[in-house]
């Protein structure tokens, strides 16, 4: 009854989409202002059915109902209720659903939100909204129906993929998809606006802060999928330029440059027909993303689909979007009238330069992601194209970004002063030159690139932090007035200077990690002692135990530092029985930024057990970075001119208007 | 600045960061691009030793063999070859005897490859994509990886040819 109910809900969900892909643009056409707010009922009564479709699932999975093929295969009735709850998305049927939802939710927030959008405008965007959500229902229906029910239905599950059976897992793809979702807003908001035949700076002012909210879940996500691989493969490894991973990064890069290049749009009305572009592609590339990782093209725990049939309906639906857009931005983009000039060195060349490196490092990723898939379809040669591809590409277009980074900031609008920003800049290069030289003879001997990368982080959280001082005139006048100025700062600077501290500061991490990571591996035995970077690790014993759905074997480590006991790690095996599968429980013993990895391999016959043991300088820093640029990307959303709304747009004299 | 000089100075730095990336990727290309191959298909192109590529196939039964300090030796095999493999290390948790599997490595002048990385990026029913389209083609395929869990509780490990 409950799956019927929700399969009912989605069908309904469906029908309102269509008419909400339709009707309004009618009513645009005619300039019938009823017709035009049909689009916002439907989108709330969508978001509503979608949500109880969703609810039904979770429903029919925490209750074990195996009569429903999708619970059958991923549950299993002894699972822990929460994972009962997040299997609903750890499959590929589920997941579809709850993409749905997100799309749904952030169509009725543009309804429920949008009442200073013009009314044009709003039908435009939520239309557009509808056309991609009627795409993706019709998918679900047809091929990927979660609420397909069993003849016989069987007593057991056969329970989720043990790796899945995590709380990282649990978090980590409902924050991407708000992110990949996320950007379904800008583009709905540039095709509306290519439809029109009209763009001016307040739509770039609606359209940021729902970038910056996809860009904020994007990070955040992409964050926590990589400290998942970390603890949960046992590799100690928390990215591996895998095809499904680029997927994530590839609208993760396009969106950076998005969000930056809205600035130029909103503050100056400049690069108007590229900011429209990068938000297409930035879609564009969150649809590609699901393509890749739900059609099963590539090979990875990620693809669960294995049926060619999906692969297909996913392409069709990329290539519509994809090449409907296009062609349309084709078509009308050369109506939109160009912006303001400004000199090469100013905010805006910064940010174009920004836009420029980041777009063209996404490109490379592209080609690394897709390169291979394409010979093999064209020549049937088997390629991988692994980590040494992309720290040859992608890496050498970061460092200038990263150094344009700290100058962006200090850059007037219209024209800028290089000289001035380098002078202002003299702090934290000498502060870059000191880091340096000290790590360089700290680590004398060692690997000369990674002071230089340190610096050059260095330089940028410095960089990051001048601005932040410029603009308070810390040091110049009294302190507590230095403190007054800082509070009245717009929020949006301070975001920017977290934001840009933090990909400092990740950085630093990934530096350090790569660099002085050093690694035990070997068997031992009970009372056995393992000495990684100073730190003494015995193997107290081995000790079996019963979970709810697994077997344990846990190890006991005592660990000590210079003859002091500190602290006891308790890495584990886990050996599903229902799968007939095991995972690797890695323990982490955190000290300030850096962690003491252990993870188990198989045990001997003389009761010996295989292990890894990592120490991995400043590794956390890898994700409190990607966590202050969230934060700062939060502050920015706070800001004030944000909160109270968009200016009314341009008026119809000064509007720029289609050449029709 | 005019409008024209202005895009005349934004496509000029664009072209010029395009082609310092488009040189960065050939030149990554040409360097850290890995090819795949099977046992059989390592006989038949002969590679040579040093040479990296990525080995596929099934791990033989029966040929695992743990030596002292985590030293491991097996064998790949595709029905037609069969090509031994040395690897020092902890094999992954989903690494068994008769299961898929693909290792990144190159041979050394006695004809052993020489793995650094084993991976076995899939469950029990979940072949590596590389193997199983080169098995197919060999027609020595089981049924049961490539099947789609149906209603049956477990997929019977039957041996059979498709395709």
């Amino acid at each position: 009854m409950i799956a019927e109910a929700g399969h009912y809900a989605l069908v309904l969900a469906l029908a309102l989409a269509l008419i909400q892909s339709t009707v309004p643009i009618a009513g645009a056409r005619w300039g019938d202002a009823a017709l035009m707010n049909v689009a916002r009922s439907t989108a709330l009564a969508q978001l509503l059915f979608v949500a109880v479709s969703f609810t039904a699932l979770v429903m029919l999975h925490v209750s074990s109902d195996f009569s429903v093929v999708n619970v059958f295969e991923n549950s299993h009735s002894t699972k822990p209720l929460l994972y009962k709850i997040t299997g609903v998305w750890g499959n590929h049927e589920g997941s579809m659903l709850l993409w749905v939802a997100i799309l749904a939710l952030f169509g009725g927030l543009v309804a429920a939100f949008g009442n200073n959008l013009p009314l044009s405008l709003r039908a435009h965007v939520l239309a557009v909204q509808a056309w991609i959500a009627a795409a993706f229902y019709l998918f679900i229906l047809v091929t990927s129906n979660p609420f397909l029910r069993i003849g016989s239905p069987p007593i057991e599950g056969r329970d989720l993929n043990p790796v899945l059976q995590d709380i990282g897992l649990a978090v980590h793809p409902p924050m991407l998809y708000l992110g990949y979702v996320g950007f379904s807003i800008s583009f709905s908001f540039a095709v509306a606006a290519l439809l029109e035949g009209r763009i001016d700076a307040a739509w770039a002012r609606w359209v940021r802060p729902w970038t910056l909210v996809a860009w904020i879940f994007l990070t955040l996500g992409i964050a926590m999928g990589s400290y998942w691989a970390y603890y949960e493969l046992g590799w100690g490894g928390w990215w591996f330029w895998d095809p499904v991973e680029n997927a994530s990064l590839m609208p993760w890069l396009a969106g950076t440059a998005l969000l930056h290049s809205a600035v130029v749009m909103e503050k100056r009305n400049a690069l108007k027909v590229w900011t429209i572009l990068l938000s297409i592609l930035t879609f564009s590339l969150s649809l590609l993303g699901t393509f890749l990782v739900r059609s099963g093209v590539l090979t990875s725990v990620h693809a669960f689909a294995t049926d060619p049939t999906r692969g297909v309906f996913i392409l069709l639906i990329l290539c519509l979007f994809i090449g409907g857009s296009l062609s349309l931005y084709a078509w009308r983009a050369s109506a939109l009238k160009q912006g303001g000039l400004f000199a090469p060195v100013s905010r805006e060349g910064a940010l174009v330069l920004n836009n420029l490196f980041l777009t063209t490092a996404c490109a490379t990723v592209f080609i690394g992601t897709l390169y291979p898939l394409a010979l093999e379809v064209l020549t049937g040669d088997k390629i991988s194209v692994g980590a040494p591809f992309f720290n040859l590409t992608f890496g050498p277009l970061f460092v200038p970004l990263m150094m344009a980074m700290s100058f962006g900031p200090l850059l007037a609008w219209k024209r800028g002063d290089l000289l001035g920003a380098a002078q202002r800049l003299t702090a934290a290069g000498i502060a870059a030159l000191v880091t340096i030289a000290v790590v360089y003879a700290w680590t004398f001997g060692g690997s000369t690139f990674a002071p230089l990368a340190i610096g050059l982080a260095i330089f940028v959280v410095a960089g990051a932090m001048t601005d932040l001082a410029e603009r308070t005139a810390l040091f110049r006048v009294p302190f507590a007035t230095a403190m007054q100025r800082a509070r009245g700062l717009p929020r949006a600077t301070w975001g920017t200077a977290f934001a840009h501290a933090g990909v400092g500061i990740a950085l630093i991490g990934i530096v350090c990690e790569t660099t002085w990571n050093s690694e035990y591996i070997g068997t031992l035995k009970p009372n056995d002692v393992a000495k990684v970077a100073g730190y003494e690790l015995k193997l107290d014993g081995v000790t079996q135990r019963q979970g709810p759905n697994f077997r344990e074997m846990i190890a006991q480590f005592t660990v000590s530092l210079d003859g002091a006991q500190l602290s006891v790690m308790l890495p584990s095996k886990r050996n599903f029985t229902t799968r007939g599968s095991s995972t690797t429980e890695a323990a982490l013993l955190t000290r300030g930024a850096s962690q003491l990895y252990i993870s188990l391999g198989e045990t001997t016959n003389e009761g010996a057990v295989a292990v890894r043991i990592y120490h991995k300088p400043l590794v956390l820093m890898i994700w409190w970075g990607p966590i202050l640029m969230a934060f700062g990307g939060m502050l920015s959303l706070s800001d004030r001119r944000l909160r109270v709304g968009a200016p009314k747009p341009a008026k119809a004299s000064r509007a720029l208007q289609a050449a029709e | 600045m005019t409008r024209k000089q202005r895009r005349l100075t934004m496509i000029g730095g664009s072209l010029a960061v395009l082609a310092v990336a488009a040189a960065l990727v050939l030149n990554a290309m040409r360097d850290s691009i890995v090819f795949f191959s099977t046992p059989s298909m390592a006989a038949e192109k002969q590679i040579p030793t040093g040479k990296r590529f990525r080995l596929g196939g099934l791990v033989q039964p029966g040929s695992l063999v743990r030596g002292d300090n985590l030293a491991v030796n097996f064998s790949v095999a595709d029905g037609a070859a069969t090509l031994p493999v040395a690897y020092k290390g902890i094999l992954p948790d989903l690494f068994r005897e008769g299961q898929g599997v693909v290792a990144e490595g190159a041979l050394d002048a006695s004809g052993v490859f020489r793995a650094d990385t084993v991976l076995a990026k899939h469950d029990e029913t979940y072949m590596p994509k590389d193997v199983a389209d080169a098995l197919k083609k060999q027609g020595h395929w089981k049924d049961d990886y490539g099947a789609k869990p149906g209603a049956a509780a477990e997929p019977a490990p039957t041996q059979g040819a498709s395709k």
